[in-house]
Formats: structure tokens, sequence, C-alpha cells
């Protein structure tokens, strides 16, 4: 015999008790009373801090907020990009990319290609040392190469390295590979490919060694202590070949919560993270933050679109998907989902990099011409129920897309609406990933997704639009071909020659922007924040951190200072 | 009683493989597999390297065949290796003795849920006996309102709101994570510190929502308690309220909190996903919900069986308590 039946109602809503109240009652004033948060206490050397420039020092820490954890240190073993982030300091690849997306030495000091394009020779730096003391040579690249291509190595990124039709290292510091056809991705993907010290992983199973725990590499930063689900702290290596970096430690910080780490870079526990829209544009514009933080914003490498099943009766005639390129109105979308940071997209490239065509077919907004569009379709509203019809059925649709993504939830949501004025009707369903994936865009059940890719920094896209690649579990999942299209990712992925890729990739721009098999929507743009003590960050296209050995903080502004 | 124990021990295996069995099926129903983290919406894997990828896994074999084999190891005690691109030991990821205890996710979320336990008893079997000997007073509704507050009140925004008052504002306790970035040069009494106070909100936060269920059931049991005749032939007999309240009444309404208790055994293991991740503390709860989301098939199975066993034991010792305490359900 409960007495919930005689419970006492909430007739007396504010009597909590009397301490509870009082504590309630000041914190509910402190935060009201606060609308920003003002010069703390805390906020260390503020004075002068966004003025004074110092000459460069040694020491300090930079701790940055992560919401992964990375899982192991063995890049090619990795599926995860806090993985990649932290691993991509401590080991190198041959090559890299300048901040104006050509392609510069790293462990490699200079290349030949011959001249049909087959063979690359590299010449590697010498006395070059392992963190353990051991030099490294062309041997370790050897071993790289034959580990991701063995057949035990669970890797995902051994494909390039399957074009390779020979390996042979030429001397100790020469190594030299023949493909069996041009591959204008070659020389790229041996950036991509860490070098591992071979001497340490000889003869062993890589899945078992201890290295993707206690990496050992070359690059700027070691690994010394890895506290699961807690940090990750590396001190810098004073032997690394492009200098000893100035600042002495980098701690990635694991907070799985963006709130949480929002006010653990107010508090002072962490000096850089990414911010979301929301946080940039309102959270971050007070006087606190403006002199203890500085800003920085740039595109991503990545663009969000809606995918047509280009199979389906409704999105296989191109008037239609030209129809709802012209009723999706794509700077409304960046203005109110991502606060404006972000550009709208016109294809899949970002634009300012050099296989983006800025002069291709653009759709502004504008409704009456995608209804006439429509009508010339056959879509009209015969019934009078404010959707358009065809031959008795009614224009209805599903936009799928991925859970937990509110940005592409905001863009489906903003779609719904600017369709339904033109007399579309959209239905929204969020699936869980691995669901989402398996069960529909595998198995091409679906009518139109709402997705994002990645893209590399190479234009080559080959396995997105190319014909041959519609099969299940391939990337090609809208049944997108184009003849045209496939003779041109051919040609563009076989020659090294910049500007033939290019008109290649123009036309390819061209011919996806009229016909329209994806609308285009936007490129985000990453913002991350840092705190103003750190200097000589130099913002590019490929974002900041490519220079983290070269940042410091002048001697008179440090902060962390931590025992060895 | 021996007897009675290996019974108990002896049923527990069968109810044990069922459960095994059944989750095993059930995460394999799901779809995605632990592979998809490397090969999903990646442009650069071909269908033979999934294979090949599959095969590593030995996840070509059926279903039947990779719990056999999960079985098999399993009775060696052996959790095997986690899918997670790591490849780490289940047991390692779980309790990795290269760490100091104080570190490893067992034990962190073992700490944690034994301390707001502790408090949430503290507090709540209080606050139940007194609001019922008060019944329908001030008192009683005062603390009634408050503990459903915490109840109803979302963990992740009260904790949000204490960390900015006083991890922001006030400055008084750390926001988020288990210890300081300085942890390793404080002194042995600064180091303690250190521990305890990035422990006392997720613990306050914790306890405070769990006061509700405790004292309400230790409100009724109290309150039906005092209503029985022999709680009236004590007051007959003149004893002092207090006596009678806490010598007689309390004792017997103390008894379906053993349940409670049993129950509870389990859930000591088990963390809050939400609640970790506000606090950033790297327990059992991320560990579960990243190997779900990951399907990382042989580390959710070993948590699984884990709180399987632990669910079971809990159960045993809340009928052992009972017959400790009750000799009415001793003699049966």
């Amino acid at each position: 015999m409960s007495s919930f039946g005689k419970m006492p109602s909430f007739s007396l809503p504010f009597t909590m008790g009397k301490y509870r109240t009082v504590f309630f009652l000041a914190l509910f004033l402190i935060i009201a009373l606060s609308p920003s948060c003002k010069d703390r206490p805390k906020a260390v050397n503020s004075t002068g801090l966004e003025n004074s420039t110092g000459e460069p020092a040694y020491g300090d820490s930079l701790i940055e907020g992560t919401i992964g954890e990375p899982s192991i240190l063995i890049p090619m073993l990795a599926g995860d990009s806090a993985s990649h982030s932290v691993a991509g300091l401590i080991f190198n690849g041959l090559v890299k990319y300048d901040t104006d997306l050509s392609v510069i030495g790293d462990l490699a000091e200079s290349w030949d290609i011959s001249p049909d394009g087959l063979v690359i020779t590299f010449h590697l730096r010498k006395g070059v040392k392992w963190a353990d003391g051991v030099e490294f040579t062309a041997d370790d690249v050897m071993f790289g190469y034959k580990t991701i291509i063995d057949e035990k190595t669970p890797t995902a990124y051994s494909e390039d390295f399957r074009q390779v039709k020979k390996a042979e290292v030429l001397d100790r510091h020469t190594f030299r590979v023949t493909y069996e056809k041009p591959f204008a991705p070659a020389l790229t993907s041996w950036g991509n490919l860490a070098i591992l010290p071979g001497h340490l992983l000889e003869g062993k199973d890589i899945t078992k060694s201890d290295l993707g725990r206690n990496p050992v590499g070359m690059g700027p930063y070691r690994l010394r202590k890895w506290a699961a689900g807690q940090e990750l702290v590396l001190d810098s290596y004073h032997d690394y070949f492009e200098g000893r970096p100035y600042i002495d430690h980098y701690i990635y910080r694991v907070i799985p919560d963006s709130a949480t780490m929002f006010l653990e870079l107010q508090a002072g526990g962490i000096d850089m993270m990414g911010l979301t829209p929301i946080q940039y544009t309102k959270q971050t514009n007070t006087v606190f933050f403006r002199k203890n933080f500085q800003k920085f914003r740039y595109p991503t490498f990545a663009y969000t679109h809606m995918a047509f099943n280009l199979r389906h009766p409704f999105f296989k005639d191109k008037r239609v998907r030209q129809a709802i390129g012209y009723a999706i109105d794509k700077s409304e979308i960046v203005d109110v989902v991502l606060f404006g940071l972000g550009t709208p997209a016109t294809g899949p490239y970002v634009p300012n990099t050099w296989p983006y065509n800025p002069d291709v077919k653009k759709y502004e907004y504008n409704p009456e011409k995608a209804k006439q569009l429509l009508k010339e379709a056959g879509w009209e509203d015969t019934d009078g129920d404010g959707i358009l019809d065809k031959d008795g059925n009614p224009f209805k649709f599903t936009i799928l897309t991925n859970m937990g993504n509110t940005l592409r939830k905001n863009t489906a949501t903003i779609i719904q609406w600017r369709l339904e004025k033109i007399g579309i009707k959209v239905d929204i369903r969020a699936l869980e990933w691995s669901a989402f994936i398996n069960n529909f865009i595998d198995k091409k059940r679906f009518e139109a997704v709402l997705l994002g890719w990645s893209i590399g920094l190479d234009p080559d896209q080959y396995d997105i639009w190319h014909s041959s690649k519609t099969k299940e579990k391939e990337f090609n999942f809208i049944s997108y071909s184009n003849p045209e299209v496939d003779e041109l990712l051919e040609k563009g992925r076989r020659t090294f020659d910049i500007e033939e890729r290019k008109k290649a990739y123009f036309r390819i721009q061209e011919i996806l922007a009229d016909e329209l098999p994806y609308i285009f929507l936007y490129v985000p743009d990453a913002t991350p924040i840092v705190h103003a003590r750190f200097k000589g960050i130099k913002p590019s296209p490929i974002g900041i951190s490519y220079n983290l050995p070269k940042w410091y903080v002048p001697e008179k502004l440090q902060r962390h200072r931590m025992e060895p | 009683m021996v007897l009675y124990l290996a019974k108990r021990l002896l049923e527990m295996i069968p109810t044990l493989l069922g459960i095994t069995l059944i989750s095993f099926f059930i995460i394999h129903l799901a779809p995605g597999k632990p592979t998809d983290i490397l090969t999903e919406l990646n442009p650069k894997i071909t269908p033979e390297a999934r294979e090949r990828l599959e095969k590593i896994y030995g996840l070509d074999k059926p279903v039947i065949v990779q719990y056999g084999l999960w079985l098999k190891r399993i009775v060696r005690l052996d959790f095997g290796e986690s899918f997670s691109t790591d490849r780490r030991p289940v047991m390692e990821k779980i309790w990795d003795r290269k760490q100091p205890l104080l570190d490893r996710r067992l034990f962190i979320t073992f700490m944690l849920n034994l301390l707001s336990m502790v408090i949430i008893f503290l507090v709540a079997i209080p606050i139940g006996i007194t609001s019922a000997t008060h019944q329908n007073t001030l008192y009683d509704r005062i603390t009634t309102t408050g503990v459903f507050i915490g109840f109803a009140m979302p963990s992740f925004w009260l904790a949000l709101l204490l960390m900015m008052l006083f991890g922001v504002y006030l400055d008084l306790l750390p926001i988020s994570g288990l210890k300081s970035m300085n942890y390793d040069s404080l002194s042995v009494a600064g180091r303690i510190w250190d521990r305890l106070s990035h422990l006392i909100l997720p613990v306050f936060v914790s306890s405070f929502g769990g006061l509700a269920g405790l004292s309400r059931y230790m409100r009724s049991n109290m309150l039906e308690v005092i209503r029985q005749d022999y709680v009236t032939v004590a007051r007959a007999k003149g004893l002092p309220e207090n006596e009678v309240i806490y010598r007689h009444a309390f004792r017997n309404a103390l008894l379906p909190i053993i349940t409670l208790l049993g129950l509870s055994v389990p859930g000591l293991i088990g963390g809050s996903v939400i609640f970790e991740n506000i606090f950033g503390i790297p327990g059992m709860g991320q560990l579960f919900y990243m190997s779900v989301m990951t399907r990382d098939y042989t580390m959710i199975m070993g948590i699984l069986t884990i709180g399987a066993i632990l669910t079971l034991l809990g159960n045993l010792l809340a009928d052992l308590g009972y017959m400790l305490a009750d000799p009415r359900i001793r003699t049966k």
C-alpha cells in the first residue's frame, strides 16, 4: 500500500527546501547576471596578449580538445580521424602537400618521374634518424610498401599501392616504383603511406605489435604517455629533421562532449578546439574571447549534397532534378544551418582549389522556373490537393540521412519546406549509420539521400562517378552513367600534366552541373580556435596545423611548465 | 545451505549460456560489421579488400560457428581480442594492468558508482524514514519535491550548469576528467585533493538524481510497517517513539531494500554514457557505447557476459541476504 495516492501534490512549487532554494537561486542568478565571461582573474597575461609578438622561444604546452580518442597510432591500420591526426605528428610520408596544394618533399628530398609517367624514383633524405637512433633508409620504405599490400594486414588503404607493378630499393637512399599504367594519384599516394620503422617490425605480426600504442617515428613529436580515455601526451623530438619544434608538449585531451569542451576552453583546461557554427558566431563573440583567443576559418575538403536515386522513375528525368535545383536556396541553407560558415557548392570540388571550375551552371533560387520545368516534365497538380501529380502518382519522396548529424537534419528540413512550396511532399528519415549504409544505400533502397563526401586533395573521383562503380558496396550508388564522364575520369587519372587534368575535371563539372545527379549543397568551413599566446600560425587552404612545429609562445607568455 | 548454494550456482550455467547465445545472435543481426569503420564510404576500398578484411576478423564463417569459437575461448576465461582497429585484448581494455589502478576503466566506473550509491543510501534512507514519520507535513512535502526535482532534472543539464558555476565562474572545481594536467608534479596530499575535487560534481549529480527512487521506496515501506499491530503494541507498552521507529519498525522496513541492493550489483560496473561523456570520464559506459557503435563484437560480448554474471550473482546475494535477515524465509 504505497502512499502515492496521498502524496502531497506539487502545490508549493517554490519551497524546495531551504538550502536548495538558496542554492538554485544563486545558481540561476549568477548565470542570468553574467551574459558573458568578463575579465576573470584566471585569464593569464591577458594584457597586450594579442599585440605582443615576442621572439620565438622553446617551451610551453599546447592542449587540444578532441571528441574522439585515437584507437591505434599505426596509420595504415587506423580508421578514425583522431588516430590519423595524432599519428601525423609522429610519422611521416615520402611527400606532402604545400599550402598551395602542390606536392613537396617530406622524407623524400626529390623525385623523378619518367616521361611516360610509369616510373617514379624517390631520393630520400640522408641522415634522418628514427626516435630510437637508428638511421632511416630505403629499406623502411620498402617495408612499409610490403606491409600495406600484405594480405594479412587489415588495412583499408592498400588500393593505390596495388597499382604498383614493381618496387625496388636502388641503394640506401633511393627507392623506385614502376606502374602498369600511368596513375596520376600515384605520387601523392606516397604521402599517405606513413613510413614505419622496419627494423622494429621486421618479421612480426603488425596487429600484435606494441607500436600502435608506443610508436617510434621521425616526426616532430613522440608519444610519452597515453592514459586511455583521458589524454595523450606528446613531447617534442629535438632531432626532428626540420628543426626542433618550439612547443615542448602537445597534449591531446579527450572530452567527448562538445559543451563540456567549450567550458574547459573558457576555464583554461584546453588551448585549442574546433568550434560549432553557433559557438563561432555567437558564443565566442565576447570581449573575453577576443582578448584571449584567435579564431580561424577556412573551407574543409568536404561537401554536403542531396543525391537522387537515378533509377527511381521520378528522378530519371533531368528536368525534375533541375527543377529541384532551382527550388532550393543554397545560400539560405548556409546562412541558417551553418550561420554563414560555409560556401554554396557548385560541384564536387572545393572553391579556390585548382580543379574547381567557377563557371558552371548555377541554380539561383527560382521557384517559378522550377514549376515550369516540372510542368514540362508532366508534373501538375490536377486534383488540387497542393501536391503535384503525374499519371495519378503524387510527387512524394523521402530524404534519408544518418542519425545524430544535426546539420544534415536541419538542411533536410529546409529542403522539405522549400519543396513543399512548389508542390513536392518530402518526408525525412534519419537512420543509424550502419543500418543506413547496409540496408538502404548498398541495396539502393532510397529515393534521395542527404550525405557528405570528404574529398582527398587529389581530384580523382573515379569511384564516385564512373558507371562501372554501381555494384553493391560501391560508391556510385545513385547509378550515374555518362560515357563522356567515364572517358574524362579515365583521362584525368592517366596523365600527370596538370593542365590536361584540369581540362578534364572542368568538363566533368560542367556536365554534372547540367545533369545534376546530386544537388551540391555546401562546403562547410572548419572553425578552430586557439589561445592567443600561440604565435606563428599561418592559415592556408590546407588548414592551420600543417606548420604546428613552427608555432611558438613568447617566453613571457608561457603558461604550462611540465616536469620532464 | 551448501547444497542450496551449489544448486543455485549450477542453475546459473544454463541461464548464462542462454543469455550469451541470444546476445551473440542479436548483435550479429544488427546491420553493420566491425570492419565498417575501415570500409564504409571509403572510395579507396575494393570488394576484394573488403573480403580480405572480413576474413581476417573471421566474419566469413556462419554465425553459429563464430559463437562456437567464442564459447570455446570463453570457457577458458579468454575474452579474446577487441575487433576495433587497435586489436587489444578485451580484458586489457576493461582492466589494463599496465595502468595504475585508479586509471583502469572498470575501477573508475566501480568507484564512482559505489561512491554515489553509498551517498544515495546514506541520504535517501533517513529522508524516507523521516518523511514517513512526518507524513503530510511541510517537511514531507519539501523533501518529496526535492527528490523529485532531482529525479526529473536531466542530469546532463544539471551537470553543465554546475560546471559553469563551479568551473568557469567561481573557478573552484575542475570541469571534467579525472585529474589535472599537473597531477604528476603534485604532492601526495595535493594528488588526493586533485582526485577528490574531480569527483565532487559527478558524484553529486549522479546521487542527486538517484535519491527519489530509494527514498520513496523507504517511505512507503516505513508507512506500511508503522501501521502494523506490533508497532502499536510497542507503542502501547510505553516504548519511547525513537525506539519504536528505529528498533522495531526500521529493521522490518529495511527488508525489501535488500532486493534493491542485490539488483544494483551489476549497475556498479555499468556506467552511463551521457553522464560519462559530459564529465569526460573514461568508464565502462563509454567503452560499451563505442563498441556497440563500431560493432566490436568481442568487446560487446565481453561486457555483456560480465554484466550477466554479476546480475545472476546479485540475485543470489539478495536471496542469501533475505535468508540472513528474515527467519521466515530461512526455514522454507
